[in-house]
């Protein structure tokens, strides 16, 4: 029962602050995710006493027959414990920006929110999919109605991450019906104990693929990815990469793995390189951006590669340091997109070349962005580096050159993200001030880099909370 | 162990760190500079305190708490204290304490002087960790924490690009070393299913002759890859020159002292794979020598007195790595400990030098100095006469013992080894002559300010100096005390025979002693008879033009790896970003397409639609009929 008040708290928190008022809108929805926040530690608290039902199940449709079904095993938690980790955090950056109809945007990341979570605990295939294209509109609108640049340019790539996502995954959609028809019931359970043959399990798995892919995205399906985190504002951006694209991961794991393991077994070698390809990729087309934003984003592709390659490897080690890796970068991306957005509230650009010597007149900020820079590139002592280190781990036992090639992001990545930082923030002092961080940004990056450290010394919670859960999904890929 | 200490022994530096970085600013410049070097002199006497108390085949390590789980194997936070790592900590907090003593005046009037003491205490804190892990993933840890504090250090004049692209350059180069370290640690891992030294060196005894010798071969080569890039051997060297860009203190405490040992730490904490691995002992042994010598033709021609000294470093190291890989650790080990003394003297005399001199490294510049400055002359002339192996000061012992060892593997890696320390002799020597003889050669601006360094500067140089001339004492042959205090790590005891001098070994002594001599001499004939100066960069030519401008390996790197990537990038940014933008978008407008010409279909002619439906009817009437 417990967590649907976590779903409603998110859900009424939304239209709370869609009729509050656009002044106190950003205080309302602080407040709403700070308690969203709270509670999902009191759901870890119970999960840890054993207090807290795995399953809920109500009645919902009869004909054909879907009930709203929710699981909260380690894994979803963990999920959920992140977008509530991330939600202050990103409601608070944007405290200090004043935002036209303040009411309607806050109330919009709330539901996004809402979506988000109800897409990590649904355990009915039907359930799971209305979450996981609820979660699409919020953004939508976020993006085109709060984003930067040039309006008619910005609309055009919003529409178009809005069709291709959504295209993407209405074959996810036919999967499902698919499955429905196969099992008559689209449970989670039900259908991890459903045997499809090789080519059925091929089918399902291709139309959860594209889905996936888009969302994720992995390359060549990620075209939508930097261009709308270009143009959507921060709080977007830092939905979309902290929060979203992890739907899309998750989901992996969850759905499409244990429902087609022979499939998965079958194309695991291709699905790897494809992983790896977008982190080679995504780390040199990330070396020549003019726009911090945009390497940002490439910087992002990279690093869901290779926690997509250490999925698809199949292994516990693989998927358990994958996970591990969703928070790191989560927690990292939003980090370093809000130190974008403390850059171009001060100066109204993020153009590379208009910036440098902010060091010299920052030097808070300059700690705050190398914290989360170095997180970035995974350095020890980091919780990057647990995921990182685990996965590029796991991807050796399958195949060395798996870790060679993906290694490389350890070289890559520290070439293009120092000298990013180098261009912005180091050299001769700009000649236009730059204010150090105010209370509100230091308590942000302050409350990202404590999370950041402690996990990165002692991840051993997190490993403990999602153990069952990957003991579950390698279990159903090795009994097939 | 007690536990109290080792603790207060890893968490001063890292204290010391916090204070500095949160308060050091109101501090002030006394009381950071203070508290900085505090930190590591309680370090340092936690380190003295273990190293007292060691009893032989007493457990020394200490398990802190569960890191890392993994399904075959798991790593805990853990450190050892044995005799390894104690020599190691000795020398890292005994110098570091010196150096952070020297720093206080040195970059007294630095305007971010805390920012630098919480910086060097970080990086105190991860040689810490890298030297006192109990498993390579910690070790892991010092090894790229110190990477970033020499990251950090390197570029802390961050306002000058060419000392932030230095930075850059080191943690990049480091960490290719650092990904063939990774996977070295993989392999390891999956082989041994540990990753604890310990229960390493208990598999590798019981069950190496089981492994496939390929992995183990393939495994202490990546793991070599990694020393290469810490310990700026070939071909991963270069950033160590440019690292020179840091404060000095940071050259001598980071860059020729600790940190590019850490190589040659690990190689020696893995002695029982390296061993069972023959060929890839020969590649050390090979890249050792060539890095000695390469490094040291370059050192000839530069004149950057700093530049001279970071070439001596990569050269020396190589000497220590050739000693590796002849399998002879204890003599490494050995070498290290006299190469921290008289290299970290060397390199705090060089900044009393260009303290002295307004900030000016140009040897060319310079000239005369042994007058005003006897205390930084007189150091710094010890510990050139025991880095060119001069009778009987430090170097001339644990150089001696690695010719020693290298005559007894191979002797053309001895001949080269001797040309190497030749070169050195003479290296070193251009040096002093060029910065302490002659006439002063600066401006009159800058002559009117020479002065002696303050007692801060000159008290370390003065101990370290002390320390190059009679540091050789821990192992001279015969009687070695550091063999001794090793032999429970690396089972030396059957080795013995190489330090029994026999006849071999006092004609290669006395070989080695007149080559430095020769060394040494035709630097006097050329810089003191003859007055000789480097000319301008413009007028330098042939090969000397080649080993000024470093065999051109910079300009190689960066048009075979640098530019070749950047322009990649730039064409996967134009060309192919685009391309798949339009194929998406081509995918949209061909749907749009269709249901457009579809839409003409729709057109509200009754006729049309008569018409359509008659001739479906027709084609479904005879389908039906066909099919029967």
């Amino acid at each position: 029962m417990e967590v649907i008040y976590l779903l409603i708290l998110l859900l009424v928190g939304a239209g709370l602050t869609y009729f509050s008022v656009d002044k106190a809108a950003s205080r309302v929805a602080l407040l709403i995710s700070t308690v969203a926040f709270g509670y999902s530690l009191y759901l870890v608290s119970l999960h840890y006493g054993g207090q807290l039902p795995e399953n809920i199940h109500f009645d919902w449709i009869s004909k054909p027959s879907i009930g709203f079904d929710l699981r909260l095993d380690g894994l979803a938690l963990l999920m959920l414990v992140l977008t509530t980790t991330l939600l202050p955090l990103i409601v608070a950056s944007g405290i200090e920006t004043k935002f036209a109809n303040a009411k309607s945007l806050y109330a919009l990341v709330l539901l996004m929110a809402f979506a988000m979570c109800g897409t990590f605990v649904a355990s009915n295939g039907l359930l799971y999919y209305i979450f996981w294209e609820v979660a699409l509109i919020p953004i939508y609108f976020i993006a085109l109605i709060w984003g930067s640049g040039d309006a008619e340019e910005r609309k055009k790539q919003v529409v178009k991450f809005f069709i291709y996502t959504f295209a993407g995954s209405l074959f996810m959609l036919v999967g499902f019906v698919y499955l429905y028809g196969k099992a008559g019931s689209l449970l989670l359970t039900d259908l991890y104990k459903l045997e499809l043959s090789y080519d059925e399990q091929l089918l399902v798995f291709g139309g959860f693929f594209l889905a996936y892919a888009i969302k994720i995205p992995l390359i060549p399906f990620h075209t939508w990815q930097a261009n709308v985190y270009q143009k959507a504002p921060a709080m977007g951006t830092m939905l979309l990469s902290g929060i979203m694209l992890k739907m899309g991961l998750y989901s992996v794991i969850r759905w499409q793995i244990p429902i087609s393991p022979d499939a998965s077994k079958e194309l695991m070698p291709y699905l790897v390189w494809i992983g790896i390809a977008g982190v080679i990729y995504g780390s040199i087309v990330a070396l020549r951006q003019r726009d911090v934003k945009k390497l940002l984003a490439y910087s992002s592709l990279a690093h869901v590669g290779l926690i997509a390659a250490g999925f698809y490897g199949l292994t516990a080690d693989g998927i358990t340091s994958g996970i591990i890796q969703m928070f790191g970068h989560g927690l990292v991306v939003v980090g370093v997109f809000f130190a974008v957005e403390v850059i171009e509230r001060r100066y109204q650009t993020r153009a590379i070349s208009e910036l440098g010597g902010i060091r010299a007149q920052a030097v808070k900020f300059a700690s705050a962005f190398l914290i989360v820079t170095l997180a970035s590139v995974a350095l020890p002592g980091t919780v990057n580096f647990v995921g990182e280190f685990g996965l590029l781990f796991s991807l050796s036992t399958q195949n060395v050159w798996f870790s060679v090639i993906g290694g490389l992001t350890i070289v890559l990545g520290a070439y293009y993200m120092l000298k990013m930082y180098q261009q912005v923030m180091l050299g001769e002092a700009n000649k236009k001030p730059f204010a150090d961080l105010s209370v509100t940004e230091s308590l942000i990056f302050g409350a990202l880099a404590a999370v950041i450290f402690f996990f990165g010394i002692y991840p051993q919670p997190i490993n403990d909370l999602i153990a069952p859960a990957v003991n579950e999904i390698i279990a159903q890929i090795s009994t097939n | 162990m007690d536990l109290s200490i080792i603790l207060l022994l890893l968490l001063a530096p890292l204290g010391g760190f916090l204070i500095n970085t949160f308060l050091g600013k109101q501090l002030g410049k006394g009381a950071s500079g203070a508290i900085g070097t505090l930190a590591i002199v309680i370090s340092f006497v936690c380190t003295l305190l273990l190293f007292l108390g060691l009893e032989p085949g007493a457990d020394t390590k200490a398990d802190l708490f569960h890191w890392l789980t993994f399904q075959n194997f798991s790593v805990d936070f853990s450190f050892q204290f044995d005799q390894l790592s104690l020599l190691w900590l000795l020398f890292v907090t005994g110098i570091g304490s010196l150096i952070h003593l020297y720093s206080i005046s040195y970059m007294h009037h630095d305007k971010d002087f805390y920012k630098f003491f919480s910086y060097l205490n970080l990086f105190v804190f991860f040689m810490i960790v890298l030297v006192s892990g109990s498993n390579l993933p910690i070790l892991f840890i010092g090894w790229e924490g110190v990477g970033l504090c020499s990251y950090l250090l390197i570029g802390f004049w961050y306002s000058n690009q060419a000392y932030n692209d230095a930075a850059k350059k080191a943690f990049i180069m480091n960490r290719v070393g650092d990904l063939g370290l990774l996977i070295g640690i993989f392999i390891l891992a999956t082989v041994a299913g540990t990753l604890d030294y310990q229960g390493l060196e208990t598999f590798f005894q019981t069950k190496g002759s089981l492994v496939d010798s390929t992995w183990l071969a393939v495994a202490a080569l990546c793991l070599f890859i990694g020393a290469c890039g810490k310990s700026a051997q070939l071909p991963l060297y270069t950033w160590l020159p440019d690292a020179m860009a840091g404060p000095t203190p940071v050259s001598a405490l980071i860059h020729a002292a600790t940190m590019v040992t850490a190589g040659i730490f690990m190689v020696t904490r893995l002695h029982f794979l390296f061993d069972l691995v023959p060929a890839i002992q020969n590649v050390i042994a090979v890249v050792g020598v060539s890095t000695a010598l390469f490094a040291a033709t370059i050192g000839l021609a530069q004149n950057d007195i700093k530049k001279v000294l970071a070439y001596s470093t990569v050269s020396q190291l190589g000497l220590m790595f050739l000693a590796l890989g002849v399998g002879a650790y204890e003599v490494a080990v050995f070498h290290v400990i006299t190469h921290a003394f008289f290299k970290a003297c060397l390199f705090l005399g060089a900044g009393s030098v260009i303290h002295a001199n307004s900030d000016e490294q140009d040897m060319r510049k310079m000239g005369g100095l042994r007058k005003v400055m006897p205390i930084t002359f007189i150091t710094m002339l010890i510990s050139s006469l025991a880095i060119a192996g001069i009778f009987p000061l430090s170097g001339f012992w644990s150089k001696d013992e690695i010719l020693l060892e290298a005559f007894h593997y191979s002797i053309p890696f001895w001949a080269v080894a001797s040309l190497a320390s030749i070169l050195t002799a003479f290296y070193m020597f251009r040096l002093m002559f060029l910065t302490f003889f002659g006439e002063f050669r600066g401006t009159e601006h800058a002559k009117s300010h020479l002065h002696e360094s303050p007692a801060l500067m000159t008290i370390p140089l003065v101990i370290l100096a002390t320390l190059a001339a009679v540091g050789g004492l821990i192992s001279i042959p015969g009687s070695s005390w550091l063999m001794h205090f090793l032999e429970p790590l690396l089972h030396t005891d059957g080795a013995p025979e190489h330090h029994a001098l026999d006849q071999t070994a006092y004609i290669l002594m006395a070989v080695a002693s007149v080559g430095a001599l020769v060394g040494i001499f035709i630097a006097y004939r050329k810089y003191i008879s003859n007055k000789e100066v480097p000319g301008e960069d413009s007028e330098v030519t042939g090969f000397t033009k080649v080993l000024a401008e470093k065999y051109y390996v910079d300009e190689l790197y960066d048009s075979v790896f640098v530019k070749p990537i950047n322009l990649l990038a730039r064409f996967f940014r134009d060309v192919v970003e685009t391309a798949l933008g339009s194929l998406v978008y081509g995918f949209g407008k061909a749907a749009a397409e269709i249901s457009n010409q579809g839409r003409k279909v729709h057109n509200g002619s009754i006729g049309l639609y008569l018409f359509v439906f008659v001739i479906g009817f027709c084609l479904i009437v005879s389908y039906l009929f066909l099919a029967q």
